[in-house]
């Protein structure tokens, strides 16, 4: 009896000839991709994905993703780039509905490590019940990227019955975070090896939709909603304060902080306020609904750290500030770039 | 946190500051040494909370503020150079030379990397045998052991690829000539923790002496400071002037012996200009003739270096205490961290960046 000779396996890297379009193109869409995120929407390969009428007001998002390495713990550059356009998505007041996925990848990335990212894109789609219904993939030369660049753009149905933003931000408001800061930055960090920082501390990211999602249900009254990532809670607070032309006070001692990110910080001389999270929520609610916003989030897994962690003061000249740990209020700077880690 | 929440207390603080103001009866003058103490003073407020009349003036212990201009253009012509690997503190990275930063060679197609230890850049230096690494060896006391450590396991390892930048100071001869200055104000010091945990605190004991001058070796948060004031303010008052050591959980009078001999075996001491100080006899480290092939200077030909000081920039009088950072014209105006004129609006440890970063209100 005569076996057919079985395919030839893929090759073990990326090679340029995977973004060409020819053959090798087809295999690693078909092989690769189409087999992790199948769906009606996907399956038919066209230019161009056809969804189904979408009832209400359509949201949009993307983002792109560059993280090194693509790996860290708690999570990788897949379910990073899944969960921050389905977080952006979801601090709008939108349901996400569906996502397309763009790889540029640099030649001779392992394809076990693509294989790997695909995998943790799937699963992290599917954890949302977040369809990847269109997508595209490029290779460029050595040196071209950095391994590897994932861009994913989300489409969600707003939610009428919220209303988010700055302009409903009022003096007196309190500003509440979902949990711990600056987790995913310093995991980053550390999984960056040169720091030699051994915990086991975990990047956060997480899809945020279902906290958000159970905010609204429980008719809590959120004025603005935004998730703190790069740049930490110092940039969301700095945007909101200039939006709304506000004064905002974070309480230091009241920063909820994971003894590991603080170990770090104190380290290396930065400030978890201006470290990324992944998978944080910042709210600004009114106070009557301080308690019923910190019982929502604490009963969620994704929030049990939930805390209150400053007040909008006056409007007019837009200004962050903090009261330290003896009391005196100091400005929040606004970096100019990337905090920089110190001599000594 | 351990050996950080106990040290930031503010009950413990604010009993601190109500013994400093039993204690004061008249206005004195206080030098803290350390960048990083002056960023706790600003940070938490202390400095706010003290007696009128008892005054803290910010040092020269921010060791990129005083590194020269001339030794930072030296640095962006090396990091220039297609087979080098420039390796820095993260610290260095945005410090002004006459014409361009660190960041903006890197952008210019340089290799400038970040490093959080010496010993990171000899592994770069392992790792790229066919690459030139350099080291910007900057750092009072402190950091001398760790870069001593770097450039003598690079001898060990025969690793001809890998050089050092040095610019390291040293914190008494700057005390001293803060001291000898014509229109010297400073009555008392906070010495820096950290350099004394490396060094001990022996040649302060003839420095307080010789000047009349109390010295406190002190921490570096909000209690260590308070504290530190009020062991200076004691003696101020009844006009004592010896070393007090309020750092104990880090420092001992010798210091670390072990750490000192491989600083002793690696550098020796030289004549270095400060910025803003000038040169000082005796207040820099260079490498010793056995470790001298691994010096940057020499491997890299960049001695024509004119460096050109902005003339707006006061740095020189801020690092000796002479003038607050926010009574500096160009400060938040001409000079911020955007368009930084010197390196103390820039550096982690710089008395203008603290006052940027943390002072309740700026000029608009």
């Amino acid at each position: 009896m005569i076996a057919c000779p079985p395919p030839y396996p893929l090759p073990d890297s990326i090679l340029l000839a995977h973004g060409e379009g020819a053959r090798l193109t087809r295999r690693l869409v078909r092989e690769v991709l189409l087999a992790a995120f199948d769906n009606e929407f996907l399956r038919p390969l066209a230019d161009a994905a056809v969804l189904r009428p979408i009832d209400g007001r359509v949201v949009m998002s993307t983002d792109s993703y560059v993280v090194n390495p693509l790996s860290f713990p708690g999570g990788d550059i897949g379910c990073l780039a899944v969960h921050g356009t389905i977080n952006d998505l979801a601090v709008t007041g939108a349901e996400p509905l569906c996502l397309s996925v763009a790889l540029i990848i640099e030649e001779g990335l392992p394809m076990a490590t693509f294989a790997r990212v695909v995998g943790s894109i799937r699963d992290a789609a599917r954890g949302c019940g977040v369809p990847v219904v269109t997508g595209d993939t490029k290779v460029v030369p050595r040196g071209a990227a950095d391994q590897l660049f994932v861009n994913t753009t989300g489409l969600g149905r707003l939610n009428p019955a919220v209303d988010l933003g700055a302009h409903r931000v009022r003096s007196g408001d309190r500003i509440l975070v979902s949990g711990t800061l600056g987790d995913h930055g310093i995991a980053v960090l550390s999984a960056r090896g040169n720091l030699e920082l051994e915990s086991d501390l975990r990047s956060d990211t997480a899809p945020l939709y279902e906290l958000v999602r159970a905010l609204a249900d429980a008719g809590v009254a959120v004025h603005f909603l935004r998730d703190p990532t790069r740049g930490g809670v110092s940039a969301v607070l700095h945007e909101l304060a200039d939006a709304a032309a506000v004064q905002i006070v974070v309480e230091e001692t009241a920063l909820p902080i994971a003894a590991p990110v603080r170990g770090a910080c104190e380290l290396l001389g930065l400030d978890p306020l201006y470290v990324a999270n992944e998978g944080k929520l910042l709210l600004v609610v009114p106070p009557a609904a301080v308690a019923a916003a910190l019982a929502c989030l604490r009963a969620h897994p994704l929030g049990r750290a939930a805390a209150v962690i400053g007040t909008v003061g006056a409007t007019g000249t837009p200004e962050v500030l903090v009261r330290g740990m003896l009391g005196r209020l100091r400005v929040l700077d606004e970096p100019s770039g990337a905090p920089l880690p110190r001599i000594c | 946190m351990k050996y950080v929440d106990e040290y930031r207390d503010p009950r413990l603080t604010e009993r601190l500051l109500e013994a400093i103001r039993r204690v004061v009866t008249r206005p004195w003058t206080i030098m803290e040494v350390c960048g990083g103490q002056t960023h706790t003073l600003v940070r938490s407020g202390l400095e706010r909370l003290l007696p009128d009349g008892l005054r803290l003036v910010h040092g020269p212990g921010c060791p990129v503020c005083v590194t020269p201009l001339e030794q930072i253009d030296r640095a962006l012509a090396i990091a220039a150079q297609p087979e080098v690997i420039f390796c820095s503190f993260g610290d260095m990275l945005r410090v002004p030379g006459s014409s361009t930063d660190l960041l903006r060679v890197r952008a210019a197609g340089g290799d400038v990397r970040t490093v959080y230890s010496p010993l990171d850049a000899v592994r770069v230096a392992r790792e790229h045998p066919d690459r030139q690494v350099v080291f910007f060896a900057v750092g009072f006391e402190t950091t001398t052991p760790a870069t001593a450590l770097a450039v003598s396991q690079a001898r060990r390892l025969g690793l001809s690829n890998f050089s050092m930048l040095v610019a390291h100071v040293l914190v008494p001869p700057a005390m001293e000539a803060i001291l000898t200055a014509p229109a010297n104000q400073v009555q008392g010091f906070l010495a820096a923790g950290h350099v004394c945990t490396v060094m001990g605190y022996e040649d302060y004991v003839a420095l307080a002496a010789r000047h009349r001058v109390p010295i406190v070796v002190t921490g570096f948060e909000p209690v260590d400071l308070a504290e530190g004031i009020l062991l200076a303010v004691r003696q101020l008052e009844a006009g004592r002037y010896a070393v007090d050591n309020q750092y104990v959980r880090a420092v001992r009078r010798e210091g670390n012996r072990a750490a000192q001999q491989i600083v002793a075996e690696v550098y020796e001491i030289c004549d270095r200009p400060w910025r803003g100080l000038g040169v000082l006899p005796r207040s820099g480290l260079r490498l010793s003739a056995a470790y001298a092939e691994f010096d940057a200077e020499r491997r890299f030909a960049c001695t024509a270096i004119t460096a050109v000081e902005s003339p707006e920039c006061r740095s020189g009088e801020v690092l000796q205490g002479r003038l607050r950072p926010d009574q500096c014209a160009a400060f938040g105006r001409r000079c911020t961290p955007e368009h930084p004129l010197g390196a103390p609006m820039v550096s982690s440890e710089g008395a203008c960046a603290a006052y940027w970063k943390y002072a309740p209100s700026r000029p608009q």
